[in-house]
């Protein structure tokens, strides 16, 4: 009796991928595909949230002192706001620097030449670090003595949160289904090609082949498959991204939509292709073949 | 050394009994027609032989292997000491008779060097020599239960099994061929023949078992397909 007959395995499993032409060519097509289409969608998810993430850090809120104070008690209040979890900065504005910066947004400034700075308050502009805590750090900061009110966009932080989990959901959701997909149309695929060598199998289990001898040939077929399905789909999938990036880039003169770099997705979207297809398609071709050892 | 002893065989499936109390000894060295009407239960006992089906009561020796205890696990190893050949030969047509040849001996784990000396010499015991490098649909019907038959014989087991071997072949390569499964019985191996061929079992003057309805009816040496009973 041989030893474990590796050499022998991985010249069958290559004989056998290369010997079902259409069959191996049909699976690496449905297979690629299938990657393709969910590797799209998660990367459309991934740019959404990349988006989403950079509006979010934009959101800030204003924290007005009480009138009571004088512009040096006022920014005393600072460091007890920055001890605050949560926020990620703050800035002290007074209330000249706020009665010209509201003056600078209008087109008529003359309107506010003689508004005395003393009818604004003095406040705090104050970014947070996670948007999801936004109203528990708007009532820490409304608990600091000294600060009077406070002016937050809440309802569009929430509105922005939801769309970021909506879309994450969503994106997860089709890329589950899609795996699920592609899992059975590969199966069906290997199964086509099994069914094709089934009196091959016969005669090799009549013969008296042990099932681990019948199982490592569409064990390394499997890998095959998967790995070249891999492959296509990651060339396929740069090549799609490099070009709407590049469409992107071309057609927005302001910069409202930013794309992640390819060279940051690369690896972890090569990794994952290969991953889904080596495990769907070894396992796709074991469960396939399975019931032909029965025998 | 094949031994069936009160063999009772029912298909769970469709609670179809298809042998009834079968009890008989083939000795190592013999060579045995089995006969009997379609349906008379000889596929029954060609399965129970290679453990594609496990007998419901009774006992079944072949070799050193009970089957009725067998494991899933030692069935690669009984079917290595038997070899098969099927009515439509079963040859795999995308390899040349040397790899039909050389695949069954593979499959077992035999090595290369082995493979190359024992080929040649299989292929001159049928009389293929001159046919190893032609692909099966480049045969005779003749010719590819020929090679059925060398490649039952490469791993060299013990017993050979042969179900209905003639039945797609004239009478004249029918008999060709009935006298290369003799010769190769000559050399030592046991030889079980499922056929229904009358002419060809009255021809040989072998033990014939006959079977009807899941029960032995007769098993003569020097018998005859008795045209009465069956």
């Amino acid at each position: 009796m041989r030893r474990f007959n590796l050499g022998y395995y991985i010249k069958e499993g290559f004989r056998s991928f290369a010997a079902h032409g259409f069959m191996t060519f049909a699976s690496i097509a449905i297979m690629a595909s299938c990657l393709i289409i969910m590797g799209s969608f998660t990367l459309v998810a991934l740019n959404l949230e990349y988006n989403l993430d950079a509006l979010m850090e934009d959101n800030e809120f204003l924290a007005y002192v009480d009138e009571s104070y004088t512009d040096e008690e006022g920014a005393a209040l600072q460091s007890e706001i920055e001890a605050i979890d949560n926020v990620a900065e703050c800035q002290y504005i007074t209330r000249e620097e706020a009665l010209e910066n509201y003056a600078s947004g209008l087109e008529d400034s003359s309107l506010y030449e003689n508004v005395p700075a003393s009818a604004l308050r003095s406040r705090f502009s104050v970014r947070v670090t996670d948007i999801e805590q936004l109203e528990e750090t708007i009532e820490e900061v409304r608990e600091v003595e000294g600060i009077a009110k406070i002016s937050a966009s809440v309802d569009v932080a929430n509105g922005l949160v939801t769309v970021r989990n909506v879309s994450v959901i969503i994106a997860l959701a089709l890329v589950v289904i899609l795996v699920i997909v592609s899992f059975f149309i590969i199966s069906n695929s290997i199964k086509l090609a099994t069914s094709a060598r089934e009196e091959e199998i016969a005669i090799m289990k009549m013969v008296g082949a042990t099932n681990a001898f019948v199982c490592w040939p569409v064990v390394v077929e499997g890998i095959l498959l998967g790995g070249i399905s891999a492959v296509v789909a990651a060339l396929a999938e740069w090549g799609i991204y490099r070009l709407i990036r590049s469409a992107i880039n071309v057609y927005t003169h302001v910069q409202l939509i930013s794309i992640i770099p390819i060279r940051t997705l690369a690896f972890p979207m090569c990794a994952i292709f290969l991953g889904i297809g080596l495990f769907v398609g070894v396992v796709g071709s074991l469960i396939t073949i399975r019931k032909y050892l029965k025998v | 050394m094949i031994q069936f002893t009160n063999v009772k065989k029912i298909y769970e499936s469709n609670l179809t009994e298809a042998l009834y109390d079968i009890s008989f000894v083939i000795e190592d060295g013999e060579f045995v027609f089995l006969v009997g009407p379609s349906g008379s239960g000889k596929s029954t006992i060609l399965k129970l032989l290679t453990a594609e089906e496990r007998i419901t009561s009774g006992g079944i020796l072949v070799g050193d292997f009970d089957l009725a205890r067998l494991k899933q696990r030692q069935v690669p190893y009984l079917r290595r000491t038997l070899g098969v050949v099927f009515q439509d030969f079963r040859l795999i047509e995308n390899r040349t008779v040397k790899g039909n040849l050389e695949f069954a001996m593979r499959v077992v784990g035999t090595g290369k060097k082995v493979i190359r000396e024992r080929i040649p010499y299989v292929l001159d015991l049928v009389g293929l020599s001159e046919k190893g490098d032609c692909y099966p649909s480049e045969l005779s019907g003749g010719e590819q239960q020929r090679v059925a038959i060398a490649r039952a014989l490469v791993n060299n087991p013990k017993t050979i099994i042969a179900d209905e071997p003639t039945g797609n072949l004239d009478p004249e390569r029918s008999y060709e061929l009935m006298c290369l499964l003799e010769k190769i019985n000559q050399l030592g191996t046991t030889m079980l023949v499922v056929t229904h061929e009358r002419d060809l079992v009255n021809c040989f003057n072998k033990r014939v078992i006959s079977i009807d309805s899941g029960r032995v009816i007769s098993d003569m040496e020097n018998g005859l397909y008795d045209y009465e009973t069956i």
